[in-house]
């Protein structure tokens, strides 16, 4: 298949990139882009591991083809932190302890965050509904809904 | 309980920021230089002989480096219990025959993953299709096949367990119940499926990226099977994307890419795709368990007998633990007087069983402790009181199996009778499963005939009082490397800041079996406690020698600070000391040196968990849907260490064990699993989660660091059992199988409602 053109802006940064049109968005932020922050773990669109942003929404980017995404802004979870200040969600779940082996925890905090910009105060269900796409073996979700709930409450607002 | 300055207080995970910023680097993420990038061909037969592989088409497909079969391969029989000889008994890349669906027989080296899974298509194996057995009691009949030679009647390992009079002590009970139960297999179904990345260089040194539980086993076994010193393999495992029992042993990731990269000299990276991760690793063991119980009418346990098949699939692993484990386990948190064991792994033509978070205690607690439920309920006795009255206790001994120094059962019981009391009266089709169990803090096993202590440490401090901290501990996540950083930090008397953990990599970091039987936080743990008291006992030799105190004094660091105990306000700062210090060894910096070994702690282990589940649990009639409403946890681990890690870690293992309760089925079909996705295995999700506040029992372990045990695994145990009660309390009937599944509910029903009938007629 011949190679396409793509632009693609990921955490506010314009790429130019020559791809397969088949290429998987998840397969341009890891291989093409080096954003390794942004895991697979199945191949069937069912854990979640891959969730980024496309503008305001959490989508799997291993059921998106790279090409879909042109002229929309992805963000991976390497995006979340502006020159090393984390953001609201990454201070929680350091303090909740919302991630054990860490694996799931990039694609679960753009499930978050996708969550936060739509509904800034989810109730603990609809926390719950928000990640139910995002599977976590280690940690049992419930120190991420309070991460996500400490985040709602206002505790990490900056004055 | 004592003060702590760093023990037990709100602290991030040493490797959080790495995590929560996507910066961590995990094996799936390396990138090397040159990589090829493998596949592993896998059989379509659950037993056949392999009469001829022919790559040569593959080899022609552009792009394709690289193929290698068993015959590439030293051909050694491996297995992890390396002092059993006739236990090693896994040919990764088998010579001449294959005895389940997805074992490997070649792999293939390209330069992307795409073309070598082309390659796969172009590669002919001729088999000779050989009759095959997949139920351990099908597989016992004299008519079965033979799985391996030398093994009769299949039978791959057994273990008794025995103690007290047995027939004397079944004399005694006024009343005695027997039951058949069936437990299934599970899938580690870790985030991170197996991966490795090898790289063999020509001056005969191989590096391995893996990820592992034992980055030391790995080293170890790796040089037996591809005939290396052990001190050419470097393995690195930095970060681990979960292991749960899954990863300690030589996986095909590891083996295949190692084999590949040293027929290539080219870095080359095999990463499963989940359904390989399903098919072609191992899994929780499944297991046929007959008990036998017989106890006094007014709740006094006299004996127990139980017999266990297991399925061991094709290989060992580490099945041969579990098979000792589950027995043992099964008579847990209890005193018999009579007890007896049985088990027996038979070999299957199926994926191989082995250790998972558990051990296979959740098998064995399983059967247990909904029997003892339902015997109480038959002799219309309060549960909780027929188990107090039965439970272990501090000071007591397991006869000649272990001594148990501290036990946090009775509060335990305690805290859940109080949660019970508080509910009150529940809603329709809704009841409370209780569940008790115990576990063990390490195990006192070398079968891996280790020549090293089982944990070490070293202490380093710089110049500036910071201190490099190298184990050789794995953190999978559970995270060990905070725990350990913590008890670095207060038996030195500094803070969590100061610490820096090297661990993961077998060139740098002292030998440890690694991360399984839940042994780090007490065996790496009193190892670092030691280094760090020897590097704190240099520092104060040279506070000492310049403080001009009376030597009856005694001199501490906490907190950086410097100081004699009575007078802890008179001090200086730390840093100030670390640089005369080392000043006075003519420029060296301060090293400590510890390690742990157990020694006079019984057959098992050192130290012995408790807890008890309790399960809120709601079904539907007609569906037999199970909804988990709410929960208790009342866990005995000692003092706790790492609070946010202990609170993580029982939360999990609450997830796992419930999934395994009601959701994680491994169906097969002549010898092929069903459902190789997460579509079709499910695992629990956020919305399926309930609450689980923790009720920390206060106990003190004298054999762990800071009177700590164990916390990271025990939890799986009791979990399923408990849902199974409830489901006994809500609707009178009695699961035997594990997982329930929906349907199991709705038939048990059905037949209670037909007996009644009966009954009535």
């Amino acid at each position: 298949m011949e190679k396409q053109r793509l632009k693609l802006k990921v955490n506010g940064q314009e790429h130019e990139l020559y791809i397969n049109p088949k290429t998987l968005l998840v397969e341009v932020i890891r291989d093409h882009l080096g954003l390794t922050g942004t895991k697979r773990g199945c191949d069937t669109v069912s854990c979640g591991a891959c969730t980024v942003m496309i503008d305001d929404m959490a989508v799997k980017s291993c059921a998106v083809l790279a090409v879909q995404a042109e002229g929309r802004h992805v963000r991976t979870a390497e995006g979340l932190e502006k020159n090393g200040k984390l953001a609201p969600i990454q201070k929680a779940f350091l303090d909740q302890g919302s991630y054990q082996c860490g694996f799931c925890t990039p694609g679960m905090l753009m499930s978050c965050e996708a969550l936060l910009e739509e509904n800034p105060a989810p109730s603990p269900e609809e926390i719950r509904e928000g990640i139910e796409g995002n599977i976590c073996r280690c940690t049992g979700y419930n120190s991420i809904v309070r991460a996500m709930g400490a985040v709602a409450k206002g505790n990490y607002r900056e004055e | 309980m004592k003060k702590y300055s760093v023990i037990n207080t709100h602290v991030h995970n040493v490797d959080g920021i790495a995590k929560v910023t996507g910066r961590a680097i995990y094996t799936f993420d390396v990138k090397l230089p040159g990589m090829l990038y493998g596949k592993i061909l896998r059989s379509p037969h659950p037993h056949a002989k392999i009469l001829d592989i022919d790559y040569g088409k593959a080899l022609d497909l552009p792009g394709v480096i690289g193929v290698v079969t068993g015959k590439d391969t030293l051909g050694v029989k491996q297995g992890i219990w390396r002092r059993y000889q006739d236990l090693c008994d896994e040919q990764i890349l088998p010579v001449d025959k294959v005895r389940y669906i997805g074992e490997p027989v070649a792999a293939v080296a390209a330069m992307t993953e795409e073309i070598a899974e082309q390659a796969l298509d172009l590669i002919d194996v001729q088999y000779e299709v050989l009759p095959a057995v997949y139920e351990p009691l099908d597989a016992i009949k004299k008519e079965a096949p033979e799985i391996h030679e030398g093994f009769e009647r299949n039978i791959n390992v057994t273990r008794h367990i025995e103690w007290g009079d047995v027939e004397g002590a079944f004399d005694e009970a006024e009343y005695i119940r027997e039951d058949w139960f069936k437990c299934g297999g599970q899938a580690h179904m870790c985030m991170e499926t197996r991966a490795a990345v090898s790289s063999y260089t020509p001056d005969g040194k191989l590096t391995v990226y893996h990820s592992s539980q034992s980055p030391y086993y790995m080293r170890g076994l790796l040089a037996g099977v591809l005939g290396l010193k052990e001190s050419s393999i470097r393995v690195i495992s930095h970060y681990v994307g979960g292991g749960f029992g899954g990863k300690f042993e030589l996986d095909g990731a590891i083996f295949c890419s190692a084999v590949l990269s040293m027929k290539l000299c080219r870095p080359v990276k095999i990463v499963f795709t989940r359904e390989e991760d399903f098919i072609a690793t191992k899994r929780r063991t499944p297991m046929s368990y007959y008990v036998r119980t017989g106890v006094k009418k007014d709740g006094t346990f006299c004996a127990r007998e139980a017999k266990v098949f297991t399925n061991g699939g094709a290989y060992t692993g580490m099945g041969a633990t579990a098979l000792y484990l589950t027995g043992f386990f099964h008579s847990f948190p209890y005193r018999w007087k009579g007890y007896r064991y049985d088990g027996y792994r038979v070999y299957t033509n199926t994926l191989p069983s082995t250790s998972m978070r558990g051990f296979g205690a959740p098998q064995a607690m399983w059967c247990s402790e909904q029997q003892i439920e339902w015997i109480a309920a038959d002799l219309g006795l309060d549960s909780i009181e027929m188990r107090r009255k039965n439970a272990h206790y501090s000071g007591y001994e397991v006869p000649d199996q272990a001594s148990i120094a501290s036990c946090g059962i009775d509060q335990c019981f305690d805290v859940v009778q109080k949660w019970i009391k508080e509910k009150g009266k529940l809603p329709e089709n809704r009841a409370i499963g209780l569940s008790a169990a115990g576990f063990m803090s390490g195990g006192i096993f070398n079968w891996f005939d280790s020549p090293y202590s089982f944990s070490s440490a070293v202490v380093t401090i710089n110049y500036d009082g910071t201190v490099e901290l190298h184990v050789g501990a794995q953190d999978i996540g559970q995270g060990s490397n905070t725990t350990l950083a913590i008890i670095c930090a207060e038996a030195l008397g500094v803070k969590i800041e100061d610490i820096k953990v090297h661990s993961g990599d077998t060139d740098h970091c002292p030998a440890d079996l690694g991360a399984w039987g839940s042994r780090q936080t007490l065996m790496a743990g009193n190892a670092v406690k030691m280094a760090a008291e020897d590097a704190k006992k240099q520092l104060l030799e040279v506070a000492y020698a310049q403080s001009g105190f009376n030597i009856v004094y005694d001199l501490d660091i906490k907190n950086r600070w410097v100081h004699a105990l009575a007078r802890p306000e008179r001090g200086y700062d730390y840093a100030e000391l670390v640089k005369k210090a080392i000043r006075g060894k003519d420029g060296q910096r301060i090293v400590g040196r510890g390690y742990y070994t157990p020694h006079r702690k019984g057959m098992i282990s050192p130290a012995y968990s408790y807890m008890m589940q309790a399960v809120e649990v709601e079904i539907d009639k007609d569906t037999g849907k199970i909804k988990l409403i709410d929960s208790l946890t009342a866990h005995d681990c000692g003092q706790p260490i790492n609070h946010l890690g202990l609170i993580g870690q029982l939360e999990g293992a609450f997830s796992m064990a419930a999934g395994y309760g009601y959701l994680e089925y491994m169906p097969y079909e002549d010898g092929k699993l069903m459902n190789p996705n997460l579509v079709d295995y499910k695992v629990m999700r956020a919305t399926e989660m309930p609450e689980v506040p923790v009720a920390e029992i206060d106990t003190y372990e004298p054999e762990g660091p800071y009177g700590a045990k164990e916390a990271g695994e025990g939890l799986t145990n009791p979990t399923a059992a408990a849902i199974g009660n409830a489901i006994f309390h809500a609707l009178g009937v009695q699961m035997k199988e594990c997982p329930i599944k929906p349907e199991m509910i709705v038939n048990a029903l059905n037949e209670k409602e037909a007996k009644e009938k009966e009954g009535k007629e």
